[in-house]
């Protein structure tokens, strides 16, 4: 079906010089789409010339709309030689494509030359007429909306979810082809340009495909990367999460009320009301019966004649071929493989085998009540989620595969029609199969590992890869979740787990940490209490996830951003003989970084980690771990134990020392509380004498439960037996890994971090925000390093980095940093490259003060209510007295009740470490078949609660703060565009999503030095990246990127030969947002809004 | 173990007002950090050696990058590298255009050529501003004046467009490019003791007064402004006039008549009344003449020189002080109006205008 793409050059300015002898530039346009290329008149001797050109119009099939890119090159008119190139201009037609969004591209666009970088600025107005028929496409899916962020878009309403979509798309890179031996870089980079912007438009296209084969409309969460697998191609893959969204009428949207409390909003609010606030998801069916306010909130069945909201997600993919068997690598021992590692290994390793092959029992039991489909795979790439969908979390759920890249010979496929637009690609393909078995199989091991935890959903779920030369090691990650069956379609996801529990009404702040497995057929041994709020469910002593802190939990205090840090030395090999290393090794580095995240969580006296992002990058020498995650304390949960030094042998170390350690310990434990405020209901030292035995008693003879259903019952006998977490010192690695847990030194006073979308404890933003990206590339000079010495530079990068971080941002205090996303790489032997993307965000530091100031009015237990309702309260109403807090704490304070934790970690043997380890690490799912590892682990349960319609999320109460600032820039052209990484900003309501920005930039330089180095070369590069970014979504009419990330940074330097080259993808939500003080709103509102005035400075 | 690469990008570009003073003045890198250090900004948030050093590269990077914008103010407010707030820019500029005054008392009037800037580092070690800061403030100079050398229209107006700067560093600048045009000697010994203030208002005196664009609107055919530089340029109509001048000391009559209308205005007012009655005549051709001899090149750049030795020496010599001088100026000036012989008020009060006002401003020690 066709549509017409009409495209009009402007102006230009700012162009380079040219022509040397006259200092001035003789340029002109081509315009080019798929295989037409219109030219504008050439503009003599001007830097600032005007064209201002016809339409140029290109009649063209809506499927090449989708995959195609606009491209315009601006070159140098030369009468004697060959026109010289000044650079281009990428424009990705879609957000022109689908009716809501953009209906216009208009604007300057830096031109970019892969070689130059910017030269100049060129005007351009594009305009899409698509014949419209869009219910007959084909091969195109326009009109399917795309959105990065991982929760459901402001401004929309999901009516129906429709589960996991994903797609990949194969190809040869260019610049593997025999042919970049003669041409230029400039040729390469600009041919790998091309076909990576093809292949996005083709993969999107083709998730969009299958999302309206399932009926629905938008893919939210939509995550794209990019595996640069050199010599065997080029993989883009993508994943997300497929959704029926109907737009918030937008007339009735600003007049709402954001903090309008539940019990004043009208009770047609649940369903289809419009008057709903804009940004607040609603889902069609109503919760299940809340605890909540007594809400005029009734069920609306009757309105809701659409189907349920859940529909399963379809078997969508391609048949699997059989042929990863050539690729797969490694011992065809399998299982067996373990018994035959000798050294250091030996004991994990049996361990490992016993465990899997107990794992693999018990999985074959659960599973097989389960009727689910293979292929379906009920994965949600969200990471926050509408009130009541979520239910019950079980805890992480990962895999790792560790596969070979080979190239393979087949002949090209004609069915790509990204190939036939590539003239050199008759060579090979690779085959896209042979890509996505290997990922269905992940996939299918992280469904099993979720089964096995009781859940049948995967929320939070995230897909990344790790290349080597030809190893790659691909993980999946994800949170097993039961999701509210109510929100299920019949039959799409398990329903082996429903049982009873389910109906009972779990209070929000709660429910989601309730277990959702079946106490007395543990998948793993856990310690469980009953739950410190509500005191009817078990819940677990530690919680571990990969989504964001549900906005309704209890929470005491603040959070943290909390790392785990390793580095583990390699030989090196090649082939099968490094795949086998790897994999051998992947499973010591799971088990330490989480011993790591363990410590570092109880250092900071806390007990649930969210947005836990693990990840493991593979270079030639070594293995570098990064378990990044944002630790806080769920009042629901115990109280984290202290932590216990020993020394095993006593003989080693004198007494002194340990109690020196233990000292510091206490210290730091001490101080943390303190720092992050964390007051929880009762201490836990304060509770050793009282009269609560209770609820240890009873996970002890949970316990004994657990153990009879579980073959592993003998490593956990030594669970009981100790009060705390025990550290035991028994040589000198054991004191280096104390110490290094005591590195990490607090942020200065003023600043918090986090690594999620909200920071908990913290809801009062105001209008600061400076989005940063900050590359950091270190030289191992010293050849023989040790593990220990590797992980200490390794520890100290990381620290650094967040240490210049405070440092730059002082100005901005009180300010939070979050969404600190890290991603390591080893992109040569000696060196390590530390990427973090994150936004700092100011806050009220009064408003704050203002609440603890009044705390010790009320009595401790309150204190952890009061802080989980302050957010609300704020929200409610911000300006008002905080006398409604404490009127609101209601009936649960007898839940306050901790009892020491028990738990331990040996650090004198394998054996024992394994034995204690069990509580976070489920080994027993460790396979290695194959040639791939695959870890799980598990951890425990986040419930969602349900109803809270008074869901006032900090980022909603974030959100009604004013940001009146930097709209304008002084009467110059320049929109001032926002960027975050998060799905909203501080003080401002987003009205309309344009659509997706996702670019894809090399840049190659033969002149470093020149260009400052490499430092220099990227620097420009980057703020490159950000003006292009900026400049796309100011032609798009918007001024805001939200859900903004740097998918890839790959940076490649020959300092010798003075060259570099990097690659960068970024990706975001275009949207246009106001101010909420712009609008004309109710008072409260404004009232909110004049509290959050300065801070103008730092906004992006 | 070292770090090979390390940068830092804001969407909103980070700038430090204080690392940005010290890279204007020319500090590296490590002079800086030693700077900061001492400054104390380490205690603010714990930062350490390292972190100062990292930040200081970052922002050392930042401004070699904007460097180039700046050269063109105009093009920072449209450009799309990066995003820096309307204040900070107007700081950014502001700052980068600021100089040392006794840097440019050192160039003041000197050709801006490649000749002077090799002399820069004589100048730096002269003065104490760093090498790399002379010359910033030096190629500023240079780059000023060759944009406005071009243009029409008002000199200081044209430089606030262009370069976006305040009033004061927009009028400071024309005196610079005002001076190097005409090259007027500033050099000497003699002239050591003014700062680059006094001639800075003596340039605006002359700017306003004896160029062409001076009286532009009011007594000059406005057609012929437009083709002119108007303020660059002294007014070489009026240059010509100057010379009718003459007459107040080659009549003799003139003179003496102009003498005693003086004296009689002054007796009594005035300690020195003595020394000025029997300098008059001769103070009296130390001004006539200096007007006389402003047709020539040469004598228009020893127009300061002159003042000073003709008429400020003298009077300093015989112990006038600022009041003396004020009074016996404006009675100088207003009795020419009376001398019924005396044809060219006009010239004579656009002449004396200016010198008494620059008399006024060089007249201390």
């Amino acid at each position: 079906m066709p549509g017409k793409l009409k495209a009009k050059i402007v102006a230009g300015r700012h162009l380079p010089v040219m022509d040397r002898a006259s200092d001035l530039t003789d340029a002109f346009v081509e315009v080019k789409f798929g295989n037409t290329t219109f030219k504008t008149d050439v503009c003599p001797k001007s830097l600032n010339p005007q064209w201002n050109s016809e339409w140029f119009k290109f009649e063209v099939d809506d499927e090449d709309l989708q995959d195609e890119p606009l491209q315009i090159t601006v070159l140098d008119h030369d009468t004697y030689s060959a026109n010289d190139a000044i650079g281009k201009v990428y424009i990705d037609i879609d957000p022109l494509l689908y009716s809501e969004a953009a209906s216009v591209i208009s604007g300057w666009f830096p031109i970019y030359d892969t070689i130059h970088g910017i030269r100049g600025e060129i005007n351009v107005i594009v305009k899409v007429e698509l014949f419209n028929d869009l219910n007959r496409f084909r091969q195109s899916s326009c009109g399917v909306k795309f959105f990065c962020t991982t929760c459901i878009p402001q401004c929309y309403r999901a009516t129906l979810v429709h589960g996991f979509v994903e797609e990949l798309v194969v190809n040869e890179d260019p610049e593997y082809q025999w042919i970049d031996r003669i041409r230029t870089p400039r040729a390469s980079n600009e041919a790998r340009q091309r076909l990576i912007s093809l292949m996005s438009g083709e993969l999107q296209r083709k998730i969009g495909l299958k999302v309206l084969e399932m009926g629905g409309n938008a893919v939210v969460g939509y995550l794209q990367c990019f595996d640069l697998e050199g010599e065997s191609g080029l993989v883009v893959r993508a994943i997300g999460t497929a959704c029926t969204l109907d737009k918030l009428s937008s007339g009735s949207a600003p007049n709402t009320n954001t903090h309008m409390h539940p019990n004043t909003a009208p009770a047609s609010n649940a369903c289809n009301s419009p008057s709903k606030d804009g940004k607040e998801p609603v889902f069609v069916e109503d919760l299940p019966s809340s605890s909540g306010p007594p809400t005029p909130f009734r069920a609306l069945p009757t309105s809701s004649s659409s189907p349920p909201p859940f529909s399963p997600s379809k078997p969508c993919s391609r048949q699997s071929s059989s042929s990863d068997t050539d690729l797969s690598l490694t011992p065809k021992t399998g299982m067996g493989s373990g018994g035959s590692a000798g050294k250091e290994a030996g004991p994990l390793r049996t361990l490992l085998r016993q465990q899997t092959q107990t794992a693999l029992e018990q999985r074959g039991a659960s599973s097989s009540g389960l009727l689910l489909n293979a292929r379906e795979f009920p994965f949600f790439t969200l990471t926050s989620f509408p009130p009541g969908f979520l239910l019950h979390v079980g805890g992480v759920v990962s895999a790792r595969s560790v596969k070979l890249l080979d190239r393979i010979h087949n002949p090209a496929l004609g069915n790509t029609r990204s190939y036939k637009l590539l003239d050199w690609n008759s060579v090979t393909a690779d085959e896209p199969e042979t890509r996505d078995a290997w990922w269905e199989e992940i996939r299918q091991e992280i469904k099993s590992h979720a089964r096995a935890l009781g859940c049948h959903a995967v929320v939070g779920y995230s897909e990344s890869t790790s290349i080597c030369e030809e190893v790659c090691i691909l993980s999946a990650s994800g949170t097993a979740a039961i999701l509210n069956p109510r929100y299920m379609r019949e039959g799409c996801l398990d329903i082996g787990c429903t049982d009873h529990r389910f109906e009972d009404p779990s209070p929000p702040s709660c429910g989601f940490c309730h277990i959702p497995y079946d106490e007395l057929n543990m998948p793993f041994p856990a310690q469980l209490t009953y739950c410190y709020h509500c005191r009817r469910q078990k819940v677990p002593d530690v919680l571990f996830t990969t989504i964001d802190l549900p906005s309704e939990a209890a929470v005491a205090g603040k959070g943290c951003l909390i790392q785990a840090r390793l580095c583990r030395l390699k030989k090196k090999a090649q082939g099968e003989t490094n795949a086998t290393a790897i994999s051998n090794l992947l499973p010591f580095m799971e088990y330490e970084l989480h011993t790591q995240l363990m410590n570092k969580l109880k250092l900071r006296s806390m007990n649930a980690l969210f947005g836990l992002h693990i990840q493991i990058s593979v270079g030639e020498n070594m293995l570098l771990g990064l378990a990044s995650a944002t630790g806080v304390y769920l009042t629901a949960l115990p109280a984290p134990g202290g932590i216990q030094i020993a020394g095993k042998t006593p003989g080693d170390l004198s007494n002194e020392h340990i109690s020196s350690i233990q000292k510091r310990i206490n210290d730091t434990i001490a101080v943390n509380k303190e720092l992050y405020q964390i007051n929880p209901p009762e201490l836990a030292e304060e509770g050793v004498g009282s009269p609560i035995p209770e609820p240890r008693h009873r996970s002890r003879l949970f316990r004994s439960h657990s153990e009879s259903s579980d073959e592993l019952s003998e490593l956990d006998l030594s669970h009981g037996k100790k009060d705390a977490f025990v550290l035991e010192i028994d040589d000198t690695d054991a004191v280096e890994d104390i110490h290094s847990l005591l590195i990490d030194a607090p942020p200065p006073t003023g600043f918090y971090s986090c690594n999620t979308e909200n920071m908990p404890g913290i809801s009062n933003w105001t209008s600061g925000v400076q989005m940063f990206t900050s590359v950091r590339v270190l030289r191992l000079s010293n050849a023989n390093l040790t593990n220990q010495g590797l992980n200490k530079i390794f520890t100290d990068l990381c620290e650094n980095l967040l240490k210049s971080f405070y440092f730059k941002l002082r100005s901005m205090i009180p300010c939070c940093l979050c969404h600190l996303n890290f991603t390591v790489a080893v992109p040569e032997e000696e060196l390590i490259q530390v990427t973090v993307t994150a936004v700092a965000m100011t806050y009220d530091k009064e408003q704050t003060q203002e609440k603890t100031a009044e705390k010790p009015v009320n009595k401790g237990s309150l204190e952890a209510e009061e802080q989980l309702q302050f957010p609300l309260e704020l929200c409610a109403d911000s300006s008002s007295s905080n006398i409604q807090t404490a009127s609101k704490i209601s009936g649960v304070a007898e839940s306050t009740n901790i009892s020491p934790r028990a738990a331990s970690v040996d650090y004198g043997s394998f054996a024992d470490r394994c034995s204690t380890w069990l509580e976070l690490l489920r080994l027993k799912a460790h396979t290695i078949r194959r040639g791939s590892v695959k870890t799980s682990r598990r951890t425990q349960s986040l419930a969602h609660s349900v109803s809270s319609l008074e869901r006032c999320s900090p980022l909603q109460e974030g959100r009604s703060r004013s940001l009146r600032s930097s709209r304008s820039f002084g009467g110059s052209s320049v929109t001032v565009v926002k960027m975050t990484p998060l799905s909203f900003l501080p003080g401002i309501r987003i009205i309309k999503y344009l659509g997706i920005i996702n670019m894809f930039f090399i840049r190659e330089t033969t002149s470093l030095r020149e260009e400052g180095g490499v430092s220099g070369f990227l620097h420009s590069f980057i703020a490159e990246v950000f003006a292009m970014v900026r400049a796309h979504v100011a032609a798009l009419g918007g001024n805001a990127v939200v859900s903004y990330s740097m998918k890839e940074c790959v940076f490649m330097e020959n300092p010798n030969k003075n060259q570099a080259q990097c690659l960068i993808n970024v990706s975001g939500d275009a949207v246009i947002c106001i101010s909420e003080t712009d609008q004309e709103s109710s008072a409260s509102t404004a009232n909110t809004g004049q509290t959050g005035g300065g801070g103008t400075d730092g906004a992006t | 173990m070292s770090v090979e690469l390390d940068v830092f990008v804001g969407n909103t570009t980070i700038m430090d007002e204080e690392v940005y003073q010290l890279w204007l003045d020319g500090y590296t890198v490590n002079d800086a950090v030693k700077v900061r250090m001492e400054g104390g900004v380490m205690d603010e948030c714990e930062a350490s050696k390292d972190v100062l050093l990292s930040d200081t590269m970052d922002q050392y990077r930042t401004f070699q990058m904007c460097e180039r914008l700046l050269h063109s103010p105009a093009k920072l407010a449209n450009q799309l590298l990066f995003q820096i707030p309307p204040h900070r820019q107007i700081m950014l500029i502001e700052r980068y255009y600021a100089f040392d005054d006794t840097f440019v008392r050192e160039v003041l009037g000197k050709k801006l050529s490649k000749g002077t800037k090799k002399d820069l580092d004589d100048i730096s070690a002269k003065t104490g501003v760093t090498l790399k800061s002379c010359r910033r403030q030096f190629d500023n100079f240079k780059r000023v004046f060759k944009v406005v050398e071009e243009l029409k229209g008002p000199l200081v107006e044209n430089i606030r467009q262009h370069f976006l700067l305040s009033d004061k560093l927009a009028r400071d600048y024309a005196a610079i490019v005002f001076f190097a045009n005409n090259r007027f000697e500033t050099g000497k010994r003699k002239l050591q003791y003014l700062s680059f203030q006094d001639f800075a208002f003596c340039a605006g005196q002359l700017i306003s007064n004896w160029t062409v664009g001076a009286v532009g609107e009011s007594s000059i055919d406005p057609s012929y402004n437009m083709v002119e530089d108007m303020d660059v340029d002294l007014d070489k109509e009026f240059l010509q006039e100057l010379k009718e001048l003459k007459i107040l000391i080659t009549d003799k009559d003139l003179l003496d008549q102009h003498k005693s209308l003086v004296c009689t205005a002054l007796r009594g007012k005035t300690k020195v009344f003595p020394e000025m009655e029997t300098s008059f005549k001769n103070l009296s051709r130390g001004l006539i003449n200096i007007a006389a001899k402003l047709t020539n090149t040469k004598d228009v750049r020893d127009f300061f020189i002159d003042l000073v030795e003709k008429f400020i020496e003298p009077c300093r010599s015989d112990r006038w002080t600022a009041a003396d001088m004020k009074l016996y100026l404006t009675h100088y000036t207003n009795s020419a109006h009376i001398l019924d012989t005396f044809k060219h008020q006009v010239v004579w009060d656009r002449y004396m205008g200016v010198v008494k006002s620059c008399i006024f401003k060089m007249y201390h020690d």
